[in-house]
């Protein structure tokens, strides 16, 4: 310990070897972080296609998109209306449902509550919407968080109709 | 301590010693002064060295059978239940094995919360008591996910959506510990490799909880620090080696009772259908050793808020050396917070019964109460007390009631029955 406040030619030397040092560990460390993150062939995964033709009003079906489930339903006159009459001031994650349906008829989401990942029953619950088991979320027909301790929405995924029977999801 | 000049008889013996002090420390751990008052809640410390070791053993054996993949990993396990030899007992045993485990740790918490065992000079062995405790916890939970079924998933899915809540960062992280967009073959093979490493990290834990003991010694029912050795100890081989055996060989009576006559009445039907992720059980309730956490986690409305209640339920245990401000350790002469750790321990139990209840109505209600409850005590109780309680007499030593007449520890704990 020296009583001198000015830094020395030593003390340079220590604090690059610290910095290069601290910089190599972390170059070190990060392969065995990252390679918990989702490998390629998970991401080679991201899209599916659903041949939703058979589908009646009033049904719905349950796909699996990247090891989620995914509801398609094909909704009915009543249950848009029902959806679009709601009040934004009404929500707890105020979305219009012509934002989350760009075709009306067709509702397509994601089936995983966004409190802690259940899978939400249909045609269930306060608000004839999804219902989840776990911790009571109630969601509307619109997939709408409406009571119980889900934060947001069920989320809507990127999807586009490739021709009129088919869903592409992701 | 009378070790320091423990010299080995034979010759080899000495040379060895000389070298690597091996002996010593046999001798050190056959002569390490107890305290002679100490009860039978004081076995448990041994108790759960051996579920760790068990488990160590069973699981190892396990592994040679198992095999962590999303397609086979159910079919293994059967596999080990039907084809392999004795598998059903290997399996039965580890399953009901983590149950006992946290039984036996839960007395032993318990235990040291009515001595005030976390109290200076132990808060260190608190400390790491603490950290194993949290470990085991992670340790349950991902050896619960390996079987596969039904209830195996759906609490991976639920537990790990637990850090969905963190701002900002939540989904990168849940897709970081998952390898993947949901629970799948990744999460298995990640959980299996942390779920056979994380017992050799807590059995290295019980190594230092065992010498941070040794520093000290033990507490004792009446709570004075003692003089070592002395009257009031004795050499902890052969005296509580033997009660030990005597207090493990009871517990393997109830050990045996759930291996071989119920072993499945802890666990859940529905953990024998196979994973589905397209399909959540009607109720998920996860083992319940978890269930006070899980109602705590419920109660709040809150997502993010009801996750960091979980963690805090935890955290003050670890800061509770601090929070008792009471310089007297044993409830023996506590009486008021002898009264308020008997309502912690009945709160404990409604969290428990709670967090298998579904969380609305009525039950929600009294979760709510409960886990309110669950802080006071710790965060508002415990400071006040310790400066306001008017405690009882100490003894002087062990042996100074029965000899010199005065406070007696005994009469005391007579009078606490009646009352």
């Amino acid at each position: 310990m020296s009583d001198q406040k000015k830094p020395k030619r030593r003390d340079f030397l220590f604090t690059a070897s610290y910095a290069i040092g601290a910089v190599g560990v972390g170059a070190a460390v990060w392969p065995l972080v990252d390679q918990m993150n989702p490998d390629k062939s998970v991401k080679a995964l991201a899209s599916t296609e659903v041949d939703v033709s058979s589908l009646e009003p009033g049904k719905s079906i349950t796909v699996l998109w990247r090891g989620k489930p995914v509801f398609i339903k094909r909704r009915t006159q009543e249950e848009i209306s029902e959806a679009r009459a709601v009040k934004m001031d009404d929500l707890k994650h105020p979305e219009k449902d012509e934002d989350r349906a760009k075709n009306p008829e067709w509702l397509v989401m994601v089936g995983v509550c966004t409190h802690l990942g259940c899978v939400p029953l249909g045609d269930k619950g306060d608000y004839n919407g999804w219902f989840c088991p776990c911790h009571g979320s109630h969601y509307d027909t619109s997939g709408r968080i409406r009571k119980g301790p889900a934060p947001t929405n069920l989320e809507v995924p990127e999807y586009k109709f490739i021709n009129s029977n088919t869903i592409k999801i992701g | 301590m009378s070790d320091n000049n423990y010299v080995p008889s034979s010759k080899l013996g000495k040379w060895f010693n000389d070298r690597l002090p091996l002996l010593s420390l046999s001798a050190h751990l056959r002569e390490y002064p107890t305290p002679k008052n100490l009860n039978y809640w004081w076995t448990f410390g041994g108790i759960l060295t051996f579920c760790l070791v068990a488990q160590i053993i069973t699981g190892i054996v396990l592994a040679m059978h198992y095999v962590a993949h999303t397609d086979l990993a159910f079919a293994s396990v059967e596999h080990i239940m039907r084809d392999v030899n004795y598998g059903w007992l290997l399996r039965y045993f580890h399953a009901n094995g983590a149950s006992m485990f946290f039984l036996a740790v839960y007395i032993h918490i318990f235990r040291a919360l009515y001595y005030g065992s976390y109290k200076s000079p132990r808060e260190v062995i608190w400390i790491i008591g603490m950290i194993i405790y949290f470990l085991m916890m992670m340790t349950a939970f991902m050896g619960y996910v390996l079987p596969w079924g039904q209830m195996s998933f759906w609490a991976a899915t639920v537990i790990t959506n637990l850090f969905s809540a963190v701002p900002f960062v939540g989904e990168s992280i849940t897709n970081w510990l998952w390898g993947g967009f949901a629970v799948d073959n990744p999460t298995l093979t990640r959980f299996y490799a942390l779920h056979y490493l994380l017992p050799f990290l807590i059995f290295g834990l019980v190594i230092l909880h065992i010498w941070a003991l040794h520093v000290p010694g033990n507490n004792n029912p009446i709570g004075i620090e003692l003089k070592k050795p002395s009257k009031d100890t004795v050499p902890f081989h052969p005296y509580i080696v033997i009660k030990d055996l005597f207090a493990l060989l009871l517990f393997l009576i109830v050990f045996a009772f759930f291996v071989f006559y119920a072993p499945n009445i802890l666990g859940h039907a529905d953990n024998y259908i196979e994973a589905n992720p397209m399909v959540t059980p009607n109720h998920i309730v996860p083992e319940w050793y978890l269930l006070p956490f899980y109602a705590i986690l419920r109660s709040v409305p809150d997502k993010l808020f009801g996750v960091i209640a979980m963690f805090a339920s935890i955290f003050v245990l670890v800061i509770l050396p601090w929070l008792d401000t009471s310089k007297v350790k044993s409830a023996i002469f506590r009486p008021i917070y002898k009264q308020f750790y008997w309502i912690l321990v009945i709160d404990v139990l409604i969290l428990g019964y709670m967090g298998a209840m579904p969380a609305e109505g009525t039950y929600l209600l009294i979760a709510r109460v409960a886990t309110t409850y669950y802080f006071i005590h710790f965060l508002i109780i415990l400071p006040i007390l310790g400066k306001k309680e008017k405690t009882l007499p100490i003894p002087l030593s062990i042996t100074d009631p029965v000899l010199g007449g005065s406070p007696n520890p005994n009469t005391v704990k007579k009078k606490e029955i009646y009352n």
